[in-house]
């Protein structure tokens, strides 16, 4: 039982963090309707940006507010830039967007290679492996705060997507965008914000992961591959569906390693989620229908 | 005969090469490229003509790889069986991969297909006592000398390429373009969309096979991270169609050429000329230049793809026009627009 609820715990806590990871691209995707293929990098250079900081004696948690205004700006310059132009442009597929961002992982994991070379990095803080026990479960302190610090962030972005008028437009775009642009949204405004908003809160969850992981430049490529389970799972577009994918994912992950061995940690987020999408396709939000 | 002109002549030359070449290392990338070719063909006919895109077709290749790889080490026969067996394998696989993705469309598609390639891969890791695990297959190559690998390579690059050719040019093929453009509209015309589909990946699967195959023959040499490896199959396959042309019969083969050409180019630091500049000027900053070229690679296919996908949408034989307009400047005879 104490097994049972020691992996409990620990799915729900790295849950938090996932869906910090999955309502960044969940945003992207309800937006643009494109998946990000370079989720995961994004993430990546969040985490060498608090590896940096750190080394000049930074703490991870303060370099959020470093790493996240600069993610934002990358997030901003990548639609404006690369991404945008692409609408425009008649092709024969139309997920020329998402091979895009295919290009953008490639050249920001080989950067992140160049740079800092693909040794495993670590950030050591006092608090890195502390842990604390409530009964016969222990927590660890790190990933706790990742978990109260994700659950922040996705209230806010909460608070932001229902209250504010730029939240507005963005579901409003998400909804329909030509009836969005009839209203007067600038759509295309809104979704450079939305991309940047999304690396943003990736580059959260980058930076709260960071005391806990090692960073190496390929990193991104298993953290994109989680982040689309987690919005698969939780539907498209959907902000809440995300916090449950990201739960779920955790869950099964720490299930699957705890019962089943830690190699097939993998297979069990992948095996949920081709089930998911073939018998929820649409994913929790059919059910929540929020 | 006009518009056969220019493959037909491809085809000579290629044919003569070995002839006139006899540099090792220059054949082992002319197999490479004609192994690219059977790769990006076939990924362009789900994708490009079919409008699927696939981001698994890894998992073709090395269920190909291991076909053969597998024959060897459980049954003791000729790894060559799996160039009979390996394109009827990866069929088998794509049969149960069609029914799990076809059902979904667009970034679902995608991405189902991804994740299918990927546990594919821990499946084979994990399967240790049936594939070897990360351990491997390793066999003894059959011949010595490159050319023989050659000639079978453009064998199956030359039927790839055929095929496909003449799949795109018959029913099945305007099925198929007619199921890219609009799937709904093609349904209700009385297409079974599922089934031209499933035939388009079958196809796809069984030529991604065939390559998978004779990569393990040649190369003596597989392991799940090597032939079900995301970046270097999966989304090289895509690259290669891309760069050359979605939805062109030759673009595949153009775009093998240009990314073969274009990874050598920078493992070699441009052919060696920052060696040979490093050695002249005696300076070293030239020879730290040459070395970060060298690892530089898939730092410049990422840089290849998003300037291609911005600048030449179509590819390189979608977009010839383009080119030839803004590089040659050559005005086409006739203007469509």
């Amino acid at each position: 039982m104490d097994v049972f609820l020691q992996t409990l715990v620990a799915g729900i806590l790295k849950g938090g963090l996932y869906a910090l990871i999955g309502i960044g691209m969940t945003l992207i995707m309800g937006v643009m309707g494109i998946i990000n293929l370079a989720h995961g990098q994004l993430m990546m250079l969040a985490m060498y940006v608090t590896f940096v900081l750190s080394t000049m004696g930074v703490d991870p948690y303060v370099s959020l507010f470093v790493a996240m205004p600069l993610l934002f700006l990358l997030g901003v310059a990548i639609q404006k830039f690369l991404l945008n132009p692409l609408i425009k442009v008649e092709t024969i597929l139309p997920e020329n967007q998402v091979l895009m961002t295919v290009g953008i992982a490639m050249v920001l994991t080989e950067i992140a290679r160049f740079a800092f070379t693909s040794d495993y990095k670590y950030v050591t803080t006092s608090y890195s492996s502390k842990t604390f026990h409530l009964g016969n479960i222990s927590f660890s302190v790190a990933l706790t705060v990742a978990f109260g610090i994700a659950l922040l962030f996705t209230a806010a972005m909460f608070w932001f997507l229902l209250k504010t008028d730029l939240g507005r437009s963005i579901r409003a775009t998400a909804q329909d965008k030509d009836a969005a642009t009839l209203m007067g949204v600038n759509t295309e405004r809104i979704t450079v914000i939305t991309f940047g908003l999304g690396s943003g809160l990736v580059a959260a969850a980058g930076c709260l992961l960071t005391p806990i992981y090692y960073i190496f430049p390929d990193l991104g490529g298993p953290f994109t591959a989680k982040a689309f389970i987690i919005t698969i799972l939780g539907g498209l577009g959907s902000t809440v569906g995300a916090i449950f994918g990201g739960v779920t994912l955790a869950l099964a992950e720490s299930m699957g390693a705890t019962y089943l061995g830690m190699e097939y940690e993998d297979i069990v987020g992948l095996t949920i989620f081709i089930l998911v999408l073939l018998f929820l396709p649409g994913g929790f939000k059919r059910l929540t229908k929020v | 005969m006009k518009r056969n002109f220019y493959p037909l002549l491809l085809l000579a030359v290629l044919a003569l090469l070995p002839l006139a070449v006899k540099s090792n290392y220059f054949l082992h990338l002319m197999i490479l490229f004609l192994i690219w070719v059977v790769i990006g063909s076939s990924w362009n006919i789900l994708a490009g003509f079919t409008g699927q895109v696939s981001f698994g077709h890894a998992a073709f290749f090395g269920v190909g790889a291991y076909t053969a790889g597998l024959l060897f080490t459980h049954l003791q026969v000729s790894p060559w069986w799996g160039m009979a067996f390996g394109g009827f394998a990866a069929l088998l696989i794509g049969l149960p991969f069609g029914a799990i993705c076809f059902p979904l469309r667009g970034a679902y598609f995608a991405l189902a297909s991804l994740a299918l390639g990927e546990g594919i891969r821990h499946v084979a890791t994990i399967a240790e006592n049936f594939t070897g695990g990360m351990v491997g297959i390793m066999i003894m190559p059959t011949f010595i000398s490159k050319v023989p690998y050659y000639y079978i390579a453009l064998a199956l690059a030359v039927m790839s390429v055929l095929s496909i050719r003449l799949i795109v040019n018959s029913k099945p093929g305007y099925y198929f373009v007619s199921i890219r453009e609009d799937q709904d509209a093609a349904a209700s015309l009385g297409i079974n969309t599922t089934l031209y589909k499933n035939l388009s990946l079958s196809i796809s699967a069984f030529w991604t096979g065939m390559a998978g195959a004779l990569y393990m023959n040649y190369m003596g040499f597989i392991d799940p991270h090597v032939v079900f490896s995301l970046h270097d199959y999966s989304v090289m396959a895509i690259l290669v169609a891309i760069v050359g042309g979605v939805g062109t019969i030759y673009g595949p083969t153009v775009g093998a050429f240009i990314m073969v050409a274009f990874q050598e180019f920078f493992r070699t630091g441009f052919f060696g000329l920052f060696e040979y500049l490093g050695d002249k000027t005696g300076s070293t900053a030239v020879s730290v230049l040459g070395d970060a070229v060298k690892q530089a690679h898939v730092l410049g296919f990422g840089i290849l793809v998003i300037v291609v996908i911005l600048y030449l949408p179509n590819g390189v034989v979608g977009d010839w026009k383009k080119i030839r307009r803004n590089v040659f400047r050559i005005k086409p005879a006739k203007e469509g627009v």
